[in-house]
């Protein structure tokens, strides 16, 4: 099965991703790293209003068979979460870059984000491997 | 002379060895050893035998065995502490303790396979949550005293006072109790504080306390309403922790009702025999919030691939194993086997009948209070379930008049002396006729005696004796009381009669797959014969009815019989000494860091913390790393799965002056004798380290060499794995350690018992001998054995685990191999061609195993995508046969999918296991056929078939939707109204 990645996004080492929609930036994990998970059942996020710090955790992610903390790709605040993923996990396995969003950010440093891969080469780095 | 027990212990015969030798191209089964262990540690047979016996039959070593039982007295042990008299009803002994069906099979990983004890356990979670009024019960820890220690642990992890490292600990917790969480609290830097509860209030809770812990009853018998307590804590942001008694608890609201965050105890009286100490059954619950910091293994319900319940293991994310150095808790086994005779034990009896022992034993405690009153004995008045403390300056001369009867009571109570106090704890056992003669033992003379016992008699006759008096009496005390219906689940109600309950048992047992079946050839985990010769002692009387704190003299048989344990296990592994104290693996990993922790302490170096694990290890090793205050530092390993010595020593220069220790697993996770182990003790010991070896793998090392001779300073031994302690379904398990001559002073104590130097650590376990009642299987083990019987053991093993690397390659590239090309005792097979060539999962590999009658090897440890086959020295080789053509049958059945022939998701692999009802339904639409279906080894399963219970599990709905007790009888009508659900209950 083809992944996808879309260009509209800058990704993370850790495998976040981020979109930027106007001033504030959208935050999720890749179809990679969905893919490496497994069945997701459980999201765990900050409350709206919290302050995350771009390479620590801000929550966590369970698979029936791992259980991987998420990384902060950007420093910011939490403008808002996803509440349907932590009602139902699975729509993140089913639309990680849609329906499966996790946070919304309002960045600290707007430009912190260029900092990041663009597609093709998380591309690379992930499938390459 | 009978036959020597060797030959009945050993799968392969003489012949057979000799035909699997020459298909190796061997000659011997030295020569075997020779090619397989380095050189420079294996050791020539007599030297490998020194200190073990000569073998015998299995006659002679039960008539030893039978004499070392006489030298125990068996008396009435009124002592209590958290361990009492209870009746095991004679089916429940008969039909789960003694019946290998129960004690034979694996940990229930594998679900679909597993489904009769997981219903057991259900109903124990069920039975817990009802006692406790908590939702979130697990299938059971090892012990009080750690279940205790788990929940200070897990209130530390939640609890939202930050930076708060208190813990308050009520002054009447059980010694034992104390003692252990003593233990754990310090290398996690908690300050314990022992605190008069009564005395607390909201404003007196200290600010950087973050939990707090109850004993109810307290260990002088007394009970008080801890409602205004536990809700001041709650408001006040502390996790509070109820350690209850689960018979007491039947009366009395559930303490989660009155704002107990997390409930523990010991579910032993319930029909559990004493067993000097142990196994039983703890249980821990909580509040559903915290369902995903609960520790220890939940069992949740989930649905299969047709749509029905199933259940299986749930959240299993929580555990140490895929957490390593992050979790909270390094518990990896339960008791699962005494948990599922409590849960029986439950079932037997109902809430009727719980009630109407709990209250036989309250109005007991009453009369004899009346009977002690009128000897001119006064207790003190408190309020109380089970025990009487008698403060009386004759209290030392009282308790030996009371023991030349018979009876065993408790000298000293809480800090006052034995000649200032005594305890008598009532149970299921005790009658009135019981405590007449009790009472005539303790009276000056027969006239005061007669007297007492009318006393008594007045007593039970104008009081009552049944639940709702003691509901009664314990409401009058100020008590909150049980008001509400509980235990309505049907399953606590259908079974009164002993027919339907041994129908019910025996239907269980047809869902699952034990040893009584086949093979179960997990890797590392050594599923070896569990004779009978050697499960049958732990049933008798001088062994099963031993109260652990029994008077000295009493137990001279237990003595003598750990103490010969104790010798042969340094003997085999080359230590200078032994502790049998720790009650599983995961606790001899934490007693053995523990001992070298205080090492390093006693030698000024507290600094030493860095803990050296390689990426190749199980995840307790990093877990009880952690909960040792180490910190845990990776070692890589090479592509054959080495340890990277050049890796090993930069790790070890860089952090030479805080090393602490290197935890290494032999022969390694990966089933091969690392050539470079005395490099590796060296490397470790230069830099001021200690060995820690993880003895999972010893059953490759026993008779051939020992971990003490080459460069270990500790290592733990599995008695469930190598020395035929039964897999029980999950636990008991036990996990003595053995330490070199230096670490001796600091094997743990015991606050109780007479054990441990002045530098000893504390206990790391509830009871001093831990699970001494089934210590009996592994004394008869090596006793019939004999040292030259355990050597060739080990060499049949690696000949097994050869000839099935040797048969499987072609099919199954083998992962790893040692220098001289082959594997130890294990082996690991590559499927991860098969998930490229055609989508194959190693969980498709495993489930499609069931179909042939097989549990699977271990799956995707140590590596993804592969599996782990231990055949173990006690499969006989036309079963290691039937193992090897059922593997090379199944890559077949993938073959026809890489060639097109099989549709790459519907076939046999990727829809297995095919359940009876699938394969004889009506209507059949795969593309396959049912014969392919269900016997797909053709004829020679017709008369053997095992019939998985449920398809295919769905492990994530299950998570998403956790349910961990049994539909009450509410739940069951909405869901026999609902549409969507079935109407199946999973537990009726």
């Amino acid at each position: 099965m083809a992944l996808s990645y879309p260009d509209d996004c800058r990704y993370a080492n850790s495998h976040e991703y981020v979109r930027p929609e106007g001033e504030r930036l959208r935050v999720g994990i890749t179809a990679f790293a969905v893919d490496q998970l497994g069945d997701i059942v459980f999201v765990e996020l900050p409350e709206v209003g919290a302050t995350i710090t771009a390479g620590s955790s801000f929550g966590s992610v369970e698979s029936v068979k791992a259980v991987e903390d998420l990384n902060a790709p950007v420093s910011g605040v939490v403008a808002a979460r996803n509440e349907a993923v932590l009602a139902s996990p699975e729509e993140l396995q089913n639309d990680p870059y849609g329906e499966g969003w996790l946070l919304m950010v309002t960045p600290s440093d707007p430009s912190e984000a260029d900092g990041l891969m663009d597609a093709p080469t998380y591309r690379s780095k992930v499938e390459g491997a | 002379m009978s036959a020597p027990f060797l030959d009945r212990h050993l799968g392969p015969s003489v012949h057979e060895r000799e035909a699997m030798l020459a298909e190796l191209g061997l000659a011997s089964l030295e020569d075997l050893a020779a090619a397989v262990i380095p050189a420079d540690i294996l050791l020539p047979p007599g030297a490998a035998a020194e200190g073990l016996p000569e073998a015998c039959s299995e006659a002679d070593a039960l008539a030893e065995l039978a004499s070392i039982a006489a030298d125990n007295a068996v008396r009435r042990s009124l002592i209590g502490l958290g361990y009492h008299g209870t009746a095991t009803p004679a089916l429940i002994q008969r039909h789960v303790l003694e019946n290998p069906c129960w004690y034979t099979a694996y940990t229930p990983y594998q679900a679909e396979i597993a489904q009769g004890r997981l219903e057991a356990l259900l109903n124990f979670q069920t039975l817990v949550s009802e006692l406790t009024g908590l939702p979130i019960a697990n299938a059971s820890l090892l012990d009080e005293g750690t279940a205790a220690a788990e929940a200070m642990a897990m209130a530390l992890a939640v609890s939202r006072r930050q930076g708060a490292r208190r813990f308050l600990v009520d002054r009447a917790v059980l010694p034992q109790t104390l003692a252990v969480l003593q233990t754990r609290a310090e290398p996690l830097e908690i300050t314990l504080e022992l605190v008069d509860p009564e005395a607390l209030s909201g404003a007196s809770l200290p600010a950087d306390a973050f939990g707090l812990l109850l004993q109810l009853p307290g260990c002088d018998g007394r009970l008080w309403n801890p409602e205004p307590l536990l809700t001041a804590a709650r408001s006040a942001g502390l996790i509070s922790t109820v350690a209850i008694d689960p018979l007491a608890q039947v009366l009395l609201a559930p303490v989660g009702n009155l704002g107990a965050d997390i409930a523990v105890g010991s579910l032993q009286r319930y029909g559990v025999p004493m067993g000097f100490g142990g196994p039983h059954a703890a249980f821990f619950a909580t509040r559903d919030a915290y369902r995903r910091q609960i520790p220890g293994r939940l069992v949740g319900q989930s649905r299969d691939a047709e749509g029905n319940p199933a259940l299986r293991l749930a959240l299993q994310t929580r555990e140490q194993h895929i957490r390593r150095d992050k979790a909270t808790s390094n518990i990896c086994t339960a008791q699962v086997l005494l948990a599922v005779m409590a849960s029986f034990y439950a079932v037997h009896h109902g809430p009727e009948g719980l009630e109407a022992i709990a209250g036989r034993v309250l109005a007991l405690r009453r009369a004899l209070a009346a009977g002690l009153a009128s000897l001119g004995l006064s207790c003190d008045g408190t309020a109380g379930f089970d025990t009487l403390v008698l403060r009386h300056h004759r209290a030392a001369d009282l308790v030996a008049r009371a023991e030349a009867a018979g009876f065993n009571l408790r000298a000293g109570v809480r800090g006052e002396g034995a000649d200032e106090a005594l305890a008598i704890s009532l149970d299921e056992l005790s009658t009135s006729s019981e405590l007449e003669t009790l009472l005539a033992a303790l009276g000056d003379n027969p006239a005061a005696a007669a007297q007492a016992a009318a006393a008594m008699a007045d007593s039970l006759a104008s009081e009552g004796s049944d639940a709702d008096a003691a509901r009664a009496e314990l409401s009058a005390a100020g008590l909150p009381v049980r008001r509400r219906a509980w235990l309505d689940q049907p399953v606590f109600h259908a079974y009164r009669c002993e027919s339907e309950l041994l129908r019910y048992i025996q239907r269980l047992v047809s869902r699952d797959l034990s040893l009584v079946h086949g093979m179960i050839p997990l890797g590392s985990c050594t599923m070896k014969l569990n004779a009978a010769a050697e499960l049958a002692p732990v049933s008798w009387p001088g062994f099963a009815h031993l109260h652990p704190f029994a008077p000295h003299d009493q137990s001279a048989g237990y003595r003598r019989l750990v103490a010969d344990l104790e010798g042969w296990l340094a003997a085999i592994t080359g230590f200078a000494g032994v502790s049998l104290q720790p009650n599983a693996g995961s606790q001899g990993e934490y007693a053995g860091l523990m001992v070298i922790r205080a090492w390093h302490q006693s030698r000024g170096e507290n600094h030493r913390r860095i803990c050296l694990i390689p990426t190749s290890a199980h995840g307790t090793n990093p877990a009880s790393a952690v909960m040792a205050g180490m910190q845990v530092v990776a070692v890589a390993c090479d592509d054959q799965g080495n340890i990277d010595l050049a890796d090993l020593e930069a790790k070890a220069t860089t952090h030479a002056a805080d090393l602490a220790a290197l935890m290494v697993t032999y022969p390694s996770t990966h089933g091969v004798f690392e050539t470079g182990i005395r490099r590796i003790c060296e490397v470790v010991h230069h830099h001021g380290g200690q060995v820690y070896l993880d003895g999972a793998n010893l059953n490759a090392q026993v008779g051939l060499c020992k971990p003490g001779l080459y460069g270990a300073d500790v290592c733990h031994l599995n008695l469930h794995k190598t020395f035929c302690i039964p897999h029980g379904g999950g636990g008991p398990g036990v996990g003595p350690i053995g330490v070199a001559a230096h670490l001796l002073p600091f094997l743990p104590s015991h606050p109780l018992a007479s054990l441990g130097s002045s530098s000893a650590i504390g206990p790391v376990s509830a009871a001093p001998w831990g699970s001494a009642g089934i210590l009996p299987i592994s004394w008869m083990y090596i006793r019939m054995m004999g040292g030259a019987g355990l050597r060739t053991a080990s060499q049949v093993a690696l000949l097994a685990a050869n000839l099935i690397a040797e048969r499987l390659h072609p099919h199954f590239p083998v992962l790893y191999r040692g220098a001289g090309g082959r594997v130890a005792h294990e082996c690991i097979l590559d499927l991860r061609p098969l998930k490229r060539s055609c989508g194959l999962e190693v969980d498709d590999l495993a489930k499609r195993l069931m179909d042939y009658g097989f549990h699977a090897p271990t799956v995707s440890w140590p590596v993804a995508g592969t599996v782990m086959v231990e055949p173990t020295e006690s499969e006989a080789l036309a079963e290691l046969n039937r193992f090897c053509n059922a593997m090379v049958a199944i890559r077949a059945e993938a073959a026809a999918i890489e060639n097109g022939s099989a549709d790459p998701l519907n076939n046999p692999l990727k829809r297995a296991p095919h359940t009876l009802a699938a394969v004889t339904a009506d209507g059949w639409d795969r593309p396959y056929s049912r014969q392919q279906a269900a016997f797909p080894a053709g004829a020679v399963q017709q008369g053997s078939k095992v019939w998985p219970a449920v398809a295919r599990i769905d492990n994530a709905y299950g998570d998403r939707n956790l349910v961990c007790t049994c539909p009450s009888v509410e739940e069951l009508a909405v869901r026999l109204d609902s549409t969507t659900l079935s109407p199946t209950p999973v537990a009726a």
